[in-house]
């Protein structure tokens, strides 16, 4: 047998790996780049908690918006930080009830909390297609012109905001 | 103090690891026998302090230990014991410590299973699955501690099992599917063991094969229980939909089944042996990946767990250093086992071969399609992911032949074998395939003709295969006297390899007609109305509200009638689980051998109180898990065979086997 060809899996496995390095760290999900540095797509919604009408004009950055849903059960492991965020770190973050019913929606709100400044009731989905949102939870970060600088996909925790999020927002108060 | 003292057990186990792996090896190299010998007790110490860890994560969802993070994130108080005990393994931390628990008992097996090796052997093999069990026990203790607490301040309630997992299904498929895929890393551990000592014989390979049938059937229930609960669970009527994390399973399978037969050859007539320990170290890679894929982030899922560059970071690395080093091995040494036999064109060797060149061209085309997006990125093309149509067409195509093959694999002879004789023996089982098939077809007439056809080659192949085997069977074994010589004139391992084959072809029963036949109709359902669907009569008689232990739901009662008898009722059902607030759907299934009735409840449509419906008439999907449990039990007879526990000695080969 020819010992040369013996080296061939070790070969293709190493080319394996790198096609999966170049997988990690990436996101799947991740925002199409064209909408990063981009204002918010116009809307105009109802808030969840009042019938009023919000539209983009109304999101004042520096901020985060909040994709949630009561469907979503990372949403709920979530919920507690975000509280944290917005009471201790004064962080201004807007909630997008993404394709929910609208009492448990109020139902979840109640039992958990609200950290949100204004929820944005996006009953049919739309707002979150106009953004590009796979799934919740998932947080925008907008900087103080209205432009969505980053796009988390996955659970706000701890270690997300000091190491990802956090970042991204000393970055938008510097401009 | 009981996750502490979980937490500390599997520091313990990786201190016993460090020295089952580290130890042997360093004896081996300076001939010190005491250090070689200590392998054994390292290791069973190492599986005792894995358990007493994972008693105690189990005892910590037993009593709602909500100060433990992970507990107070998969469990909540109203949760049924049975799906608290489930959902130890319910979270990425859980179902690792999972992975080792096993990895430590198959270990331990291989204590107690192997008087017959060579104690340098053994201890080889001990030390590589202590190097693995390294890798996997400083991952969770580094990365995802699931003793992690929430302290001081910890929840007063969980926050809910994910309501998909609260299911029979999560209790079984978690842990058979990890005893397959763990299961592989005995095989793997032999093959390193023999590359290091240079020797690949038929010795060698009847010490592996028990351990690969074992790993082997586990991972064929563990495929067919989460086919099973995808398809009673989700409510789509799908059972497969290759899925990055499916595919991760099935392609261990695949090398699994390539292996099986492999091993055979080298056991048998001692060839191959090159490429079965490049199977053995490929089955248990695969494995590996699966868990990189699942736990890494890198492709989307409705599995996966964290989306974590720093856990998939740890497990590339550990992927590269495992599998790494054991190819560099294999290509280093794989020269000093690898022997040229001869066999003819038409021989069972010639089939193993074909069936081997297969089943690896599958697993690399389903590899590929699973990595597809990450190859597209890659190479900046658009983002996408290749769907079912390439998996399907590929692997139908790859797979019809290999099917055919099973037909005569029993038959041909070992070295070489007659085409006369073959087609003599064939050509009835041929004719009347021809003819049954042709038959399933006419009866499919309102379907179209790529159905048709579709359902003609696969109804020929199912009974070709079913045919063929139980005719050798017969033949082998009855020789005209009593119907019990089926059971004692053939060796458990011919009986299993007959059991698995006709198993398959059932199996392919269910793929073809119930993907050709199926009728799926969405349907407007107000209560005390009737729908027909092929030729079933599905009423809805009413709606009723009930209370499971933790949630609420809408139960459907349905009743189908045919020809005016009344031949089931279904009980789907919409609920809402208190804890989470999700919603879930439960179908309501009827199934016997030829048909499943299935019933699943969407939306309540606005403004009324009618349900929107999707009613499904699956012909014979019931063979997909009854082919799969026949496969498993052909796993299960092969490895019971005696010659395995004799004693450490060459017996008087069976030349047919």
């Amino acid at each position: 047998m020819n010992k040369q060809l013996l080296w061939l899996p070790f070969a293709a496995f190493i080319i394996l790996g790198l096609i999966l390095y170049s997988g990690i760290g990436k996101d799947p999900t991740k925002l199409d780049s064209r909408l990063i540095g981009k204002a918010i797509p116009a809307f105009s919604k109802s808030l969840l908690l009042s019938d009023q009408t919000i539209t983009e004009k109304d999101i004042k950055g520096p901020a985060l918006i909040n994709v949630f849903a009561s469907w979503c059960p990372a949403c709920y492991s979530e919920h507690p930080y975000l509280m944290e965020l917005s009471a201790k770190e004064k962080v201004v973050i807007y909630g997008l009830n993404y394709k929910d019913d609208k009492q448990d929606a109020l139902k979840f709100i109640d039992r958990l909390g609200n950290p949100y400044n204004m929820i944005i009731f996006d009953n049919n989905g739309r707002l979150g297609i106009d953004l590009g949102v796979y799934g919740a939870p998932e947080t925008f970060v907008v900087d103080k012109s209205n432009t969505i600088v980053y796009r988390h996909v996955g659970e706000v925790n701890e270690r997300v905001w000091t190491n990802i999020i956090l970042p991204k927002m000393l970055g938008t108060e510097g401009q | 103090m009981l996750p502490e003292i979980g937490n500390l057990a599997l520091a313990f186990a990786l201190g016993m690891a460090v020295i089952q792996f580290i130890v042997p090896l360093v004896g081996l190299a300076n001939n010190q026998w005491r250090l070689v010998l200590l392998a054994k007790p390292a290791a069973i110490a190492q599986f005792s302090f894995t358990t007493l860890s994972f008693v105690c994560l189990a005892l910590s969802f037993y009593w709602n230990d909500f100060s433990v993070a992970y507990v107070a994130n998969h469990s909540n108080r109203e949760l049924p014991v049975i799906y608290r005990l489930g959902a130890t393994w319910g979270g990425h931390e859980g179902s690792l410590l999972l992975w080792v628990f096993l990895l430590a008992a198959w270990t331990f097996a291989v204590t107690s299973l192997s008087k017959s090796l060579p104690a340098m052997t053994r201890s080889t093999v001990l030390a590589v699955l202590g190097g693995v069990s390294v890798g996997f026990l400083s991952f969770i203790l580094f990365t995802s501690n699931p003793f992690d607490r929430l302290l001081p301040i910890y929840p007063l309630e969980g926050s809910d099992l994910n309501p998909l997992l609260q299911d029979p299904g999560m209790v079984f498929h978690p842990p058979l599917l990890y005893m397959g895929y763990v299961g592989f890393s005995v095989a793997f551990a032999f093959a390193i063991a023999a590359l290091i000592e240079g020797r690949v014989d038929s010795l060698w390979a009847r010490w592996v094969r028990p351990w690969t049938q074992a790993a082997w059937m586990f991972l064929t229930l563990g495929i067919a229980a989460g086919s099973w609960w995808a398809y009673y669970e989700l409510g789509w009527g799908g059972w497969w939909f290759w899925d990055p994390v499916e595919n991760a399973s099935f392609m261990p399978w695949l090398i699994g089944t390539a292996l099986l037969h492999s091993l055979a050859a080298t056991e048998k007539r001692g060839v191959f042996k090159a490429w079965t320990t490049l199977l053995a170290i490929s089955a248990f890679s695969f494995s590996l990946l699966g868990t990189f894929l699942v736990r890494s982030g890198v492709l989307t899922s409705v599995h996966a767990f964290a989306n974590d560059p720093v856990r998939g970071t740890y497990i590339l690395i550990f992927l590269l250093v495992i599998v790494g080093s054991s190819l560099a091995l294999f290509a280093a040494r794989g020269s000093k086992v690898s022997v040229t036999g001869w066999f003819n064109f038409l021989s069972r060797e010639f089939l193993f071969l074909i069936n081997n060149l297969i089943l690896a061209v599958v697993t690399i085309t389903v590899l590929l399609g699973t990595l597809y997006p990450i190859i597209t990125e890659l190479m900046s093309i658009e983002d996408m992911s290749v769907g079912e149509p390439y998996f399907d067409t590929v692997f139908t195509i790859l797979m019809t032949p290999l099917i055919f093959l099973i037909g005569i694999g029993p038959i041909i002879n070992w070295r070489s074998h007659k085409m006369s004789d073959l087609i003599k023996r064939t050509r009835w089982a041929f004719a009347a395939s021809i003819i049954l098939a042709f038959l399933q077809a006419f009866m499919a007439q309102d379907r179209s003709l790529v159905d048709q056809f579709q359902i003609f080659i696969g109804i020929f192949l199912v009974f070709w295969v079913i045919i063929l085997n139980f005719s050798d069977w017969w033949k082998r074994s009855y020789r005209g006297k009593s119907l019990t010589g089926l059971f004692r004139r053939v060796s458990l391992s011919s009986m299993a390899m007959y059991t698995a084959h006709i198993g398959l072809a059932i199996v392919t029963i269910g793929v073809v007609l119930s993907s050709n036949l199926s009728i799926e109709k969405n349907v407007r359902f107000g209560v005390g109305d009737s729908h027909d669907v092929a030729g079933y009569e599905f009423r809805f008689d009413k709606m009723s509200e009930v209370s499971g232990p933790n949630y609420d739901a809408l139960r459907g009662y349905f009743t189908v009638s045919q020809n005016g008898n009344d031949i089931a009722v279904l009980h789907p059902e919409k609920r809402q689980y208190r804890a989470s607030g999700q919603q879930m759907t439960e179908a309501g299934i009827d199934s016997t051998l030829t048909r499943d009735l299935y019933v699943a409840l969407g939306d309540q449509l606005p403004h009324s109180d009618d349900w929107a419906v999707r009613v499904y008439v699956k012909p014979y999907i019931y063979c997909l898990w009854l082919g799969s449990i026949l496969m498993a039990l052909g796993g299960l007879l092969a490895m019971m065979d005696k010659r395995y526990r004799k004693k450490n000695r060459i017996i008087k080969e069976d030349a047919d086997e």
